[in-house]
Protein backbone atom coordinates (compact mmCIF):
# COMPACT_ATOMS: atom_id res chain seq x y z
CA UNK A 1 0.00 0.00 0.00
CA UNK A 2 2.59 2.61 0.90
CA UNK A 3 4.22 1.82 -2.59
CA UNK A 4 1.14 2.22 -4.35
CA UNK A 5 1.18 5.76 -2.56
CA UNK A 6 4.33 6.87 -3.05
CA UNK A 7 4.10 5.91 -6.65
CA UNK A 8 0.82 7.94 -7.39
CA UNK A 9 1.29 11.31 -5.27
CA UNK A 10 4.91 11.28 -6.70
CA UNK A 11 3.57 11.02 -10.35
CA UNK A 12 0.61 13.35 -9.43
CA UNK A 13 3.39 15.95 -8.44
CA UNK A 14 5.15 14.85 -11.81
CA UNK A 15 2.23 15.26 -13.75
CA UNK A 16 1.56 18.79 -12.91
CA UNK A 17 4.77 20.23 -13.51
CA UNK A 18 4.80 18.31 -16.78
CA UNK A 19 1.17 20.20 -17.37
CA UNK A 20 3.08 23.90 -16.18
CA UNK A 21 5.98 22.91 -18.76
CA UNK A 22 4.29 22.10 -21.66
CA UNK A 23 1.08 24.79 -21.37
CA UNK A 24 3.58 27.73 -20.40
CA UNK A 25 6.85 29.53 -21.00
CA UNK A 26 8.31 28.37 -18.01
CA UNK A 27 11.70 26.12 -18.25
CA UNK A 28 12.55 23.28 -16.25
CA UNK A 29 14.43 25.26 -14.04
CA UNK A 30 11.59 27.92 -13.27
CA UNK A 31 9.79 24.45 -12.43
CA UNK A 32 12.12 23.28 -9.99
CA UNK A 33 12.60 27.10 -8.49
CA UNK A 34 8.94 27.26 -8.07
CA UNK A 35 8.60 23.59 -6.52
CA UNK A 36 11.34 24.43 -3.76
CA UNK A 37 9.00 27.33 -2.93
CA UNK A 38 5.63 25.78 -2.52
CA UNK A 39 7.50 23.28 -0.75
CA UNK A 40 8.99 26.07 1.69
CA UNK A 41 5.50 27.59 2.29
CA UNK A 42 3.47 24.32 2.67
CA UNK A 43 6.35 23.54 5.03
CA UNK A 44 5.69 26.79 7.25
CA UNK A 45 2.24 26.57 7.09
CA UNK A 46 2.10 23.24 8.92
CA UNK A 47 1.15 20.97 5.74
CA UNK A 48 4.10 19.30 3.80
CA UNK A 49 4.84 17.19 6.69
CA UNK A 50 1.40 15.32 6.97
CA UNK A 51 2.00 14.50 3.22
CA UNK A 52 5.47 12.98 3.76
CA UNK A 53 3.62 11.14 6.66
CA UNK A 54 0.32 9.82 4.06
CA UNK A 55 2.77 9.60 0.76
CA UNK A 56 5.83 8.72 2.12
CA UNK A 57 9.00 8.63 -0.93
CA UNK A 58 5.58 10.53 -2.70
CA UNK A 59 6.46 13.10 -1.20
CA UNK A 60 9.69 13.65 0.77
CA UNK A 61 11.44 12.49 -3.30
CA UNK A 62 10.27 15.63 -5.29
CA UNK A 63 12.33 18.53 -5.05
CA UNK A 64 9.44 20.04 -2.93
CA UNK A 65 10.84 18.21 0.14
CA UNK A 66 13.90 19.90 -0.09
CA UNK A 67 12.28 23.54 0.38
CA UNK A 68 10.55 21.56 3.14
CA UNK A 69 13.51 20.18 4.89
CA UNK A 70 15.25 23.83 4.94
CA UNK A 71 12.13 25.03 6.54
CA UNK A 72 11.57 22.86 9.17
CA UNK A 73 15.49 23.34 9.83
CA UNK A 74 14.62 27.10 10.36
CA UNK A 75 12.03 26.47 12.19
CA UNK A 76 13.71 24.14 14.80
CA UNK A 77 16.99 26.16 14.77
CA UNK A 78 15.04 29.21 15.84
CA UNK A 79 13.35 27.11 18.16
CA UNK A 80 16.52 25.82 19.84
CA UNK A 81 19.22 28.62 19.17
CA UNK A 82 16.74 31.92 17.88
CA UNK A 83 18.08 34.20 15.34
CA UNK A 84 21.74 32.04 15.23
CA UNK A 85 19.26 29.22 14.67
CA UNK A 86 17.58 31.06 11.72
CA UNK A 87 20.77 31.40 9.46
CA UNK A 88 22.51 27.61 10.67
CA UNK A 89 19.28 26.01 10.99
CA UNK A 90 18.28 25.50 7.01
CA UNK A 91 21.55 24.31 5.81
CA UNK A 92 22.25 21.61 8.81
CA UNK A 93 18.81 20.08 7.93
CA UNK A 94 19.88 19.84 4.43
CA UNK A 95 23.71 19.58 4.63
CA UNK A 96 23.23 15.62 3.65
CA UNK A 97 21.60 15.99 0.32
CA UNK A 98 23.82 18.87 -0.75
CA UNK A 99 27.05 16.95 0.88
CA UNK A 100 26.30 13.92 -1.51
CA UNK A 101 25.67 16.47 -4.30
CA UNK A 102 28.36 18.29 -4.23
CA UNK A 103 31.21 14.85 -3.51
CA UNK A 104 29.30 12.56 -6.18
CA UNK A 105 28.93 15.58 -8.75
CA UNK A 106 32.39 16.07 -8.05
CA UNK A 107 33.97 12.69 -8.80
CA UNK A 108 31.16 12.09 -11.60
CA UNK A 109 33.26 15.22 -13.26
CA UNK A 110 36.05 13.81 -12.64
CA UNK A 111 35.49 10.42 -13.60
CA UNK A 112 32.71 10.37 -16.75
CA UNK A 113 33.22 12.64 -19.61
CA UNK A 114 29.56 13.46 -21.36
CA UNK A 115 28.58 11.59 -24.77
CA UNK A 116 26.52 13.69 -26.23
CA UNK B 1 15.72 52.14 -40.60
CA UNK B 2 13.54 48.73 -40.68
CA UNK B 3 11.01 49.22 -37.70
CA UNK B 4 9.17 45.65 -38.37
CA UNK B 5 9.24 44.85 -34.96
CA UNK B 6 6.70 46.99 -33.30
CA UNK B 7 3.85 47.16 -36.18
CA UNK B 8 0.90 46.02 -37.12
CA UNK B 9 2.02 43.79 -39.18
CA UNK B 10 4.38 41.74 -36.74
CA UNK B 11 1.63 42.09 -34.68
CA UNK B 12 -0.22 39.73 -36.92
CA UNK B 13 2.66 37.50 -37.84
CA UNK B 14 3.25 36.69 -34.23
CA UNK B 15 -0.82 35.50 -33.86
CA UNK B 16 0.48 33.11 -36.88
CA UNK B 17 2.86 31.72 -35.44
CA UNK B 18 1.29 30.97 -31.87
CA UNK B 19 -1.47 29.12 -34.62
CA UNK B 20 1.19 27.45 -36.56
CA UNK B 21 2.69 26.13 -33.50
CA UNK B 22 2.67 21.96 -33.56
CA UNK B 23 0.30 20.74 -31.29
CA UNK B 24 2.38 18.86 -28.02
CA UNK B 25 0.79 15.55 -27.40
CA UNK B 26 -0.16 17.20 -23.50
CA UNK B 27 -1.87 14.04 -22.81
CA UNK B 28 0.58 11.87 -23.60
CA UNK B 29 3.62 13.97 -21.72
CA UNK B 30 1.89 13.86 -18.84
CA UNK B 31 1.37 10.55 -18.62
CA UNK B 32 4.82 9.95 -19.13
CA UNK B 33 6.13 12.51 -16.69
CA UNK B 34 3.45 10.32 -14.14
CA UNK B 35 4.85 7.38 -15.12
CA UNK B 36 8.56 7.81 -14.72
CA UNK B 37 7.75 9.79 -11.60
CA UNK B 38 5.96 7.93 -10.11
CA UNK B 39 8.41 5.15 -10.35
CA UNK B 40 11.39 6.88 -9.33
CA UNK B 41 9.71 7.74 -5.84
CA UNK B 42 8.75 4.02 -5.60
CA UNK B 43 12.06 3.16 -5.88
CA UNK B 44 12.94 5.87 -3.11
CA UNK B 45 9.91 4.44 -1.09
CA UNK B 46 11.24 0.18 -1.81
CA UNK B 47 15.66 2.25 -0.38
CA UNK B 48 13.39 3.62 2.38
CA UNK B 49 11.58 0.66 3.55
CA UNK B 50 14.75 -1.57 3.20
CA UNK B 51 16.74 0.82 5.46
CA UNK B 52 13.65 1.00 7.99
CA UNK B 53 13.82 -2.77 8.51
CA UNK B 54 17.35 -2.48 9.63
CA UNK B 55 15.94 -0.61 12.83
CA UNK B 56 16.48 2.94 11.30
CA UNK B 57 14.09 6.01 12.03
CA UNK B 58 12.17 7.03 9.32
CA UNK B 59 13.96 10.31 9.09
CA UNK B 60 17.28 9.00 9.24
CA UNK B 61 15.97 6.18 6.58
CA UNK B 62 14.66 9.04 4.84
CA UNK B 63 18.29 10.97 4.37
CA UNK B 64 19.50 7.74 2.91
CA UNK B 65 17.34 7.44 0.31
CA UNK B 66 18.25 10.67 -1.05
CA UNK B 67 21.73 10.36 -0.88
CA UNK B 68 20.90 6.68 -2.23
CA UNK B 69 19.01 8.56 -5.27
CA UNK B 70 21.51 11.36 -5.73
CA UNK B 71 24.00 8.75 -6.05
CA UNK B 72 21.87 6.78 -8.46
CA UNK B 73 21.11 9.86 -11.01
CA UNK B 74 25.07 10.76 -10.66
CA UNK B 75 25.85 7.30 -11.84
CA UNK B 76 23.07 7.40 -14.79
CA UNK B 77 24.34 10.70 -15.68
CA UNK B 78 27.82 10.08 -15.65
CA UNK B 79 26.80 7.00 -18.16
CA UNK B 80 25.05 9.07 -20.56
CA UNK B 81 21.75 7.30 -19.75
CA UNK B 82 20.16 10.10 -17.47
CA UNK B 83 19.25 12.50 -20.14
CA UNK B 84 17.82 9.74 -22.42
CA UNK B 85 15.03 8.66 -19.76
CA UNK B 86 14.06 12.50 -19.59
CA UNK B 87 13.72 12.79 -22.97
CA UNK B 88 10.73 10.81 -22.16
CA UNK B 89 10.05 11.65 -18.72
CA UNK B 90 10.22 15.30 -18.98
CA UNK B 91 9.10 16.65 -15.52
CA UNK B 92 8.87 12.96 -14.08
CA UNK B 93 12.97 12.60 -14.37
CA UNK B 94 13.30 16.94 -13.46
CA UNK B 95 11.06 16.65 -10.43
CA UNK B 96 12.48 13.99 -8.49
CA UNK B 97 15.64 14.63 -6.25
CA UNK B 98 17.44 12.26 -8.92
CA UNK B 99 16.77 15.61 -11.42
CA UNK B 100 18.61 17.64 -8.44
CA UNK B 101 21.07 15.41 -8.93
CA UNK B 102 21.43 15.45 -12.10
CA UNK B 103 21.46 19.50 -12.67
CA UNK B 104 24.42 18.90 -10.36
CA UNK B 105 26.36 16.04 -12.57
CA UNK B 106 26.11 17.17 -15.83
CA UNK B 107 27.35 20.74 -16.00
CA UNK B 108 30.27 19.17 -14.18
CA UNK B 109 30.74 17.15 -16.41
CA UNK B 110 30.21 19.27 -19.15
CA UNK B 111 32.73 21.83 -18.29
CA UNK B 112 35.32 19.21 -17.11
CA UNK B 113 37.13 20.56 -20.22
CA UNK B 114 37.74 24.29 -18.47
CA UNK B 115 39.32 22.93 -15.68
CA UNK B 116 38.77 21.46 -12.78
CA UNK B 117 38.55 24.73 -10.85
CA UNK B 118 36.80 27.51 -12.89
CA UNK B 119 35.04 24.08 -15.36
CA UNK B 120 34.18 21.57 -13.21
CA UNK B 121 33.68 22.66 -9.86
CA UNK B 122 32.51 26.63 -10.58
CA UNK B 123 30.03 25.60 -13.21
CA UNK B 124 28.52 22.77 -10.82
CA UNK B 125 26.24 24.69 -9.59
CA UNK B 126 24.52 26.74 -12.52
CA UNK B 127 21.51 24.96 -12.64
CA UNK B 128 20.97 23.93 -8.99
CA UNK B 129 21.97 26.88 -7.46
CA UNK B 130 18.96 29.01 -7.79
CA UNK B 131 17.24 26.51 -6.78
CA UNK B 132 18.97 26.00 -3.10
CA UNK B 133 19.13 29.94 -3.32
CA UNK B 134 15.35 30.11 -3.54
CA UNK B 135 15.09 27.27 -1.31
CA UNK B 136 16.98 29.13 1.65
CA UNK B 137 15.28 32.52 0.86
CA UNK B 138 11.93 31.14 1.24
CA UNK B 139 12.71 28.64 4.11
CA UNK B 140 13.96 31.63 6.21
CA UNK B 141 10.92 33.92 5.32
CA UNK B 142 8.30 31.41 6.06
CA UNK B 143 9.83 29.59 8.41
CA UNK B 144 10.69 32.77 10.53
CA UNK B 145 7.18 34.36 10.14
CA UNK B 146 5.69 30.83 11.02
CA UNK B 147 8.21 31.10 13.99
CA UNK B 148 7.45 34.33 15.31
CA UNK B 149 4.40 35.18 14.87
CA UNK B 150 2.43 31.59 15.42
CA UNK C 1 15.61 48.51 -53.72
CA UNK C 2 18.83 47.07 -52.74
CA UNK C 3 21.24 45.72 -55.30
CA UNK C 4 21.07 41.96 -56.50
CA UNK C 5 24.85 40.95 -58.20
CA UNK C 6 24.75 39.13 -61.01
CA UNK C 7 28.02 37.37 -61.89
CA UNK C 8 29.40 35.73 -64.94
CA UNK C 9 32.51 34.64 -64.14
CA UNK C 10 32.67 32.75 -60.66
CA UNK C 11 31.98 28.67 -60.44
CA UNK C 12 31.78 26.30 -57.73
CA UNK C 13 34.79 23.91 -58.50
CA UNK C 14 34.64 21.33 -55.86
CA UNK C 15 32.38 20.56 -52.49
CA UNK C 16 33.31 18.44 -49.52
CA UNK C 17 31.40 17.65 -46.47
CA UNK C 18 31.88 15.91 -42.79
CA UNK C 19 28.94 15.32 -40.45
CA UNK C 20 28.28 13.28 -37.35
CA UNK C 21 26.84 10.27 -36.62
CA UNK C 22 23.29 11.67 -36.44
CA UNK C 23 23.03 13.29 -39.56
CA UNK C 24 25.26 10.08 -40.98
CA UNK C 25 21.86 8.40 -39.86
CA UNK C 26 19.55 10.43 -41.80
CA UNK C 27 18.25 10.07 -45.47
CA UNK C 28 21.43 11.86 -47.05
CA UNK C 29 23.53 9.84 -44.88
CA UNK C 30 24.82 8.56 -47.69
CA UNK C 31 26.13 11.34 -49.54
CA UNK C 32 28.19 12.74 -47.48
CA UNK C 33 32.34 12.34 -48.00
CA UNK C 34 33.07 11.44 -43.84
CA UNK C 35 30.69 10.48 -41.18
CA UNK C 36 32.94 10.78 -37.92
CA UNK C 37 31.77 7.53 -35.61
CA UNK C 38 31.03 9.68 -32.11
CA UNK C 39 30.73 13.53 -31.56
CA UNK C 40 33.79 13.56 -30.06
CA UNK C 41 35.74 12.16 -32.98
CA UNK C 42 38.60 11.65 -30.60
CA UNK C 43 39.28 15.02 -28.98
CA UNK C 44 39.27 16.11 -25.83
CA UNK C 45 36.63 18.65 -26.29
CA UNK C 46 33.27 19.33 -28.54
CA UNK C 47 34.83 22.36 -29.69
CA UNK C 48 38.22 20.61 -30.79
CA UNK C 49 36.05 17.83 -32.60
CA UNK C 50 34.15 20.79 -34.54
CA UNK C 51 37.22 22.44 -35.70
CA UNK C 52 38.86 18.98 -36.93
CA UNK C 53 36.13 18.68 -38.76
CA UNK C 54 36.22 21.98 -40.39
CA UNK C 55 39.66 21.25 -40.81
CA UNK C 56 39.09 17.76 -42.52
CA UNK C 57 36.09 18.82 -44.91
CA UNK C 58 38.76 22.01 -46.32
CA UNK C 59 41.65 19.29 -46.43
CA UNK C 60 39.00 16.71 -48.39
CA UNK C 61 38.13 19.65 -50.41
CA UNK C 62 41.47 20.48 -51.42
CA UNK C 63 42.21 17.07 -52.19
CA UNK C 64 39.62 16.17 -54.24
CA UNK C 65 40.33 18.92 -56.43
CA UNK C 66 43.84 18.67 -56.45
CA UNK C 67 44.80 21.65 -55.24
CA UNK C 68 47.92 23.08 -53.07
CA UNK C 69 47.58 25.89 -50.50
CA UNK C 70 49.44 27.75 -52.37
CA UNK C 71 46.51 27.50 -55.04
CA UNK C 72 43.98 29.73 -53.11
CA UNK C 73 43.90 33.38 -52.29
CA UNK C 74 41.69 33.18 -49.31
CA UNK C 75 39.69 31.51 -47.06
CA UNK C 76 36.60 32.81 -45.85
CA UNK C 77 34.58 30.19 -43.17
CA UNK C 78 32.31 30.89 -39.83
CA UNK C 79 30.51 28.80 -36.90
CA UNK C 80 28.23 29.71 -34.42
CA UNK C 81 30.59 29.85 -31.41
CA UNK C 82 31.84 32.90 -29.76
CA UNK C 83 34.82 34.72 -31.43
CA UNK C 84 34.38 32.14 -34.37
CA UNK C 85 36.75 29.85 -32.37
CA UNK C 86 35.90 26.72 -34.73
CA UNK C 87 37.12 28.97 -38.10
CA UNK C 88 39.80 30.54 -36.36
CA UNK C 89 41.67 27.64 -35.21
CA UNK C 90 41.24 25.75 -38.38
CA UNK C 91 42.73 28.39 -40.22
CA UNK C 92 45.66 28.01 -37.95
CA UNK C 93 47.09 24.86 -39.46
CA UNK C 94 46.13 26.38 -43.34
CA UNK C 95 48.69 28.54 -44.62
CA UNK C 96 46.26 31.05 -46.28
CA UNK C 97 44.95 34.32 -45.99
CA UNK C 98 42.53 33.41 -43.67
CA UNK C 99 38.74 36.18 -42.76
CA UNK C 100 36.05 34.83 -40.19
CA UNK C 101 32.90 35.59 -40.98
CA UNK C 102 29.77 35.27 -38.71
CA UNK C 103 26.38 34.91 -40.21
CA UNK C 104 24.98 32.96 -38.13
CA UNK C 105 23.56 29.99 -39.06
CA UNK C 106 23.48 31.73 -42.65
CA UNK C 107 27.31 31.96 -42.76
CA UNK C 108 27.48 29.85 -45.44
CA UNK C 109 25.88 31.50 -48.01
CA UNK C 110 27.61 35.15 -46.97
CA UNK C 111 30.81 33.21 -47.16
CA UNK C 112 30.09 31.95 -50.86
CA UNK C 113 28.63 35.21 -51.89
CA UNK C 114 31.52 37.42 -50.40
CA UNK C 115 33.83 34.64 -52.35
CA UNK C 116 32.41 35.19 -55.49
CA UNK C 117 32.30 38.91 -55.45
CA UNK C 118 35.97 38.87 -54.63
CA UNK C 119 36.52 36.67 -57.84
CA UNK C 120 34.28 38.14 -59.64
CA UNK C 121 35.69 41.68 -59.45
CA UNK C 122 39.20 40.34 -60.62
CA UNK C 123 40.81 40.43 -57.12
CA UNK C 124 41.06 37.02 -56.88
CA UNK C 125 41.12 33.94 -58.31
CA UNK C 126 40.50 31.06 -56.11
CA UNK C 127 38.64 30.83 -52.79
CA UNK C 128 37.49 28.51 -50.67
CA UNK C 129 34.18 29.09 -48.35
CA UNK C 130 33.49 27.08 -45.73
CA UNK C 131 31.46 26.83 -42.31
CA UNK C 132 30.84 24.49 -39.50
CA UNK C 133 28.65 23.84 -36.66
CA UNK C 134 28.34 20.88 -34.35
CA UNK C 135 25.73 19.83 -32.23
CA UNK C 136 27.31 19.16 -28.60
CA UNK C 137 29.43 22.34 -29.13
CA UNK C 138 26.28 24.54 -29.38
CA UNK C 139 24.40 22.79 -26.53
CA UNK C 140 27.20 23.54 -24.25
CA UNK C 141 27.26 27.23 -25.12
CA UNK C 142 23.64 28.38 -25.80
CA UNK C 143 21.41 25.69 -23.81
CA UNK C 144 22.35 22.93 -21.42
CA UNK C 145 25.06 20.64 -20.96
CA UNK C 146 24.54 17.42 -23.08
CA UNK C 147 24.11 15.62 -19.87
CA UNK C 148 21.27 17.72 -18.50
CA UNK C 149 17.81 15.87 -18.49
CA UNK C 150 15.91 18.09 -20.49
CA UNK C 151 12.41 17.56 -22.67
CA UNK C 152 13.27 19.73 -26.08
CA UNK C 153 10.80 21.60 -27.27
CA UNK C 154 8.77 20.48 -30.53
CA UNK C 155 9.04 23.62 -32.22
CA UNK C 156 13.05 23.46 -31.60
CA UNK C 157 15.77 22.71 -34.48
CA UNK C 158 18.39 20.49 -33.67
CA UNK C 159 21.68 22.20 -34.31
CA UNK C 160 23.37 20.17 -36.42
CA UNK C 161 26.96 18.57 -36.63
CA UNK C 162 28.76 19.09 -39.74
CA UNK C 163 30.98 21.18 -41.49
CA UNK C 164 31.45 21.78 -45.28
CA UNK C 165 34.00 23.24 -47.51
CA UNK C 166 33.42 24.52 -51.65
CA UNK C 167 36.35 25.19 -53.78
CA UNK C 168 35.22 28.65 -55.93
CA UNK C 169 37.06 29.61 -59.07
CA UNK C 170 36.78 30.73 -62.46
CA UNK C 171 35.32 27.46 -64.10
CA UNK C 172 33.69 24.66 -63.21
CA UNK C 173 30.70 22.53 -63.18
CA UNK C 174 28.22 24.78 -61.39
CA UNK C 175 28.41 28.76 -62.12
CA UNK C 176 27.27 31.02 -59.07
CA UNK C 177 24.93 33.20 -61.12
CA UNK C 178 23.19 36.13 -58.48
CA UNK C 179 23.93 37.35 -54.97
CA UNK C 180 21.36 39.19 -52.83
CA UNK C 181 23.05 40.14 -49.24
CA UNK C 182 20.20 39.71 -46.55
CA UNK C 183 18.82 42.67 -44.49
CA UNK C 184 18.45 42.50 -41.18
CA UNK C 185 14.99 41.72 -40.39
CA UNK C 186 13.35 41.32 -36.97
CA UNK C 187 8.84 40.65 -36.74
CA UNK C 188 9.65 40.64 -32.76
CA UNK C 189 9.88 36.97 -32.17
CA UNK C 190 11.56 36.58 -28.81
CA UNK C 191 11.06 32.45 -28.41
CA UNK C 192 15.15 31.29 -28.81
CA UNK C 193 12.98 27.93 -29.44
CA UNK C 194 11.13 28.81 -32.02
CA UNK C 195 13.89 30.04 -34.68
CA UNK C 196 12.48 29.29 -37.55
CA UNK C 197 9.52 31.65 -37.29
CA UNK C 198 12.00 34.32 -35.90
CA UNK C 199 13.97 33.86 -39.46
CA UNK C 200 11.00 33.65 -41.98
CA UNK C 201 10.45 37.25 -42.53
CA UNK C 202 14.20 37.33 -43.13
CA UNK C 203 14.10 34.90 -46.11
CA UNK C 204 10.97 36.45 -47.24
CA UNK C 205 12.70 39.87 -47.12
CA UNK C 206 15.66 38.75 -49.06
CA UNK C 207 13.71 36.24 -51.68
CA UNK C 208 11.38 38.91 -52.58
CA UNK C 209 14.00 41.42 -53.34
CA UNK C 210 15.82 38.99 -55.07
CA UNK C 211 13.00 38.21 -57.62
CA UNK C 212 11.84 41.90 -57.79
CA UNK C 213 15.87 43.04 -58.73
CA UNK C 214 15.75 40.43 -61.29
CA UNK C 215 12.30 40.42 -62.32
CA UNK C 216 11.95 37.08 -61.76
CA UNK C 217 9.25 34.55 -60.33
CA UNK C 218 10.05 31.80 -57.78
CA UNK C 219 9.05 29.17 -61.00
CA UNK C 220 12.43 30.42 -62.56
CA UNK C 221 14.50 27.94 -60.39
CA UNK C 222 13.81 24.69 -60.52
CA UNK C 223 14.43 24.86 -56.18
CA UNK C 224 14.62 26.81 -53.76
CA UNK C 225 16.18 25.56 -50.24
CA UNK C 226 16.08 27.63 -47.56
CA UNK C 227 18.76 27.09 -45.00
CA UNK C 228 17.35 25.58 -41.20
CA UNK C 229 13.40 27.51 -41.17
CA UNK C 230 12.33 24.07 -40.26
CA UNK C 231 9.30 22.75 -39.91
CA UNK C 232 7.49 25.58 -37.98
CA UNK C 233 9.51 28.56 -40.04
CA UNK C 234 8.69 26.75 -43.74
CA UNK C 235 4.95 27.18 -42.48
CA UNK C 236 5.57 30.89 -42.03
CA UNK C 237 8.02 31.50 -45.12
CA UNK C 238 4.67 30.20 -46.72
CA UNK C 239 1.97 32.78 -45.55
CA UNK C 240 4.22 35.02 -46.52
CA UNK C 241 4.76 34.13 -50.12
CA UNK C 242 1.30 33.93 -50.02
CA UNK C 243 -0.10 37.33 -48.42
CA UNK C 244 2.60 38.66 -51.46
CA UNK C 245 1.02 36.59 -54.11
CA UNK C 246 4.61 36.13 -55.53
CA UNK C 247 3.61 32.04 -55.65
CA UNK C 248 5.47 29.44 -53.90
CA UNK C 249 7.42 27.78 -56.79
CA UNK C 250 9.38 24.61 -55.65
CA UNK C 251 10.02 25.29 -51.75
CA UNK C 252 12.32 23.21 -50.10
CA UNK C 253 14.60 23.23 -46.96
CA UNK C 254 18.06 21.89 -45.58
CA UNK C 255 17.21 21.59 -42.40
CA UNK C 256 14.21 19.41 -43.39
CA UNK C 257 16.42 17.04 -45.51
CA UNK C 258 18.97 16.56 -42.96
CA UNK C 259 17.02 13.89 -40.33
CA UNK C 260 13.45 11.66 -40.69
CA UNK C 261 11.00 12.10 -38.44
CA UNK C 262 11.48 9.48 -36.38
CA UNK C 263 14.92 10.47 -35.20
CA UNK C 264 13.19 12.80 -32.65
CA UNK C 265 15.30 15.95 -34.03
CA UNK C 266 11.51 17.82 -33.97
CA UNK C 267 11.56 21.30 -36.06
CA UNK C 268 14.54 19.81 -38.21
CA UNK C 269 18.31 20.15 -38.28
CA UNK C 270 19.91 24.14 -37.86
CA UNK C 271 23.45 25.57 -37.80
CA UNK C 272 25.57 26.60 -40.42
CA UNK C 273 26.44 23.10 -41.40
CA UNK C 274 23.09 22.54 -42.11
CA UNK C 275 23.06 24.73 -45.76
CA UNK C 276 26.44 23.71 -46.36
CA UNK C 277 26.12 20.34 -45.79
CA UNK C 278 23.19 19.94 -48.09
CA UNK C 279 24.41 21.52 -50.38
CA UNK C 280 27.72 20.42 -50.92
CA UNK C 281 26.46 16.62 -50.52
CA UNK C 282 23.41 16.70 -52.40
CA UNK C 283 22.74 20.01 -54.38
CA UNK C 284 25.61 20.31 -56.12
CA UNK C 285 25.52 16.33 -57.10
CA UNK C 286 22.27 17.29 -58.89
CA UNK C 287 23.28 20.06 -60.05
CA UNK C 288 26.21 18.69 -61.90
CA UNK C 289 24.54 15.77 -62.87
CA UNK C 290 21.55 17.92 -64.56
CA UNK C 291 18.42 17.11 -62.17
CA UNK C 292 18.16 20.55 -61.45
CA UNK C 293 19.64 23.55 -63.35
CA UNK C 294 19.06 26.57 -61.28
CA UNK C 295 18.82 26.67 -57.38
CA UNK C 296 18.27 29.56 -55.49
CA UNK C 297 19.74 28.89 -51.54
CA UNK C 298 18.73 31.02 -49.23
CA UNK C 299 20.58 30.30 -46.10
CA UNK C 300 19.11 31.38 -42.96
CA UNK C 301 20.46 33.04 -39.96
CA UNK C 302 19.29 34.30 -36.06
CA UNK C 303 21.54 36.88 -35.09
CA UNK C 304 21.00 36.98 -31.82
CA UNK C 305 23.32 35.87 -28.51
CA UNK C 306 22.75 34.32 -25.01
CA UNK C 307 22.80 37.51 -23.42
CA UNK C 308 20.34 39.40 -25.56
CA UNK C 309 18.05 36.45 -24.90
CA UNK C 310 17.87 36.85 -20.94
CA UNK C 311 17.46 40.07 -21.46
CA UNK C 312 14.66 39.23 -23.38
CA UNK C 313 15.07 40.77 -26.90
CA UNK C 314 13.30 40.20 -29.95
CA UNK C 315 15.72 37.73 -32.29
CA UNK C 316 16.98 40.09 -35.78
CA UNK C 317 17.53 37.45 -38.50
CA UNK C 318 19.30 37.68 -41.97
CA UNK C 319 18.98 35.79 -44.73
CA UNK C 320 21.29 36.05 -47.82
CA UNK C 321 20.31 34.16 -51.68
CA UNK C 322 22.86 32.87 -54.14
CA UNK C 323 21.57 31.13 -57.38
CA UNK C 324 23.83 28.39 -58.06
CA UNK C 325 23.39 27.45 -62.26
CA UNK C 326 24.57 24.18 -64.18
CA UNK C 327 26.88 24.89 -66.77
CA UNK C 328 25.94 23.39 -70.04
CA UNK C 329 28.34 21.53 -72.11
CA UNK C 330 28.42 22.97 -75.37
Amino acid sequence: MNYLLAFLFGGLVCAAGQVVLDKSKLTQADLMVILVVVGSLLSALGLYKPLVDTFGAGASVPVSNFGHVLTQGVMEGYAKDGFFGVFAGGVTKAAAVLGAAILFGFTAGLLFRPKG
Amino acid sequence: MLRERESPQAKRYARLVEQEKPRVDVGGNVLKAFVVGGTICLIGEVIKTYLMSFGLSGEVAGVWTSIALVFLSALLTGLGIYDEIARFGGAGSAIPITGFSNSVVAPAMEFRSEGAILGLAARMFVIAGPVIVYGLVSATVFGLIRSVLF
Amino acid sequence: MNKTFTLKNVYVEETASVVGPTEGAGPLGDLYDVVIPDEIYGESSWEKAERKMLIESIGLCMNKAGYEPADFDMILAGDLSGQLISANFAARDLPIPFAGIYGACSTFTLTVGMGALLIEGGFMDRVIAGASSHHETAEKTFRFPTELGVQRKATATWTMSGAAAVILGRSGPVRVSEVTFGRVVDYGIKDANNLGAAMAPAAFDTLERHLKNLGKRPEDYDLIATGDLGSVGQIMLKHLMGDSSMGSGNLTDCGLLVYDTRQDTHAGASGCGASACVFSSHFFPLLKKGHIRRLLLLATGALFGLTTAQQKESIPSTSHAICFERVEES
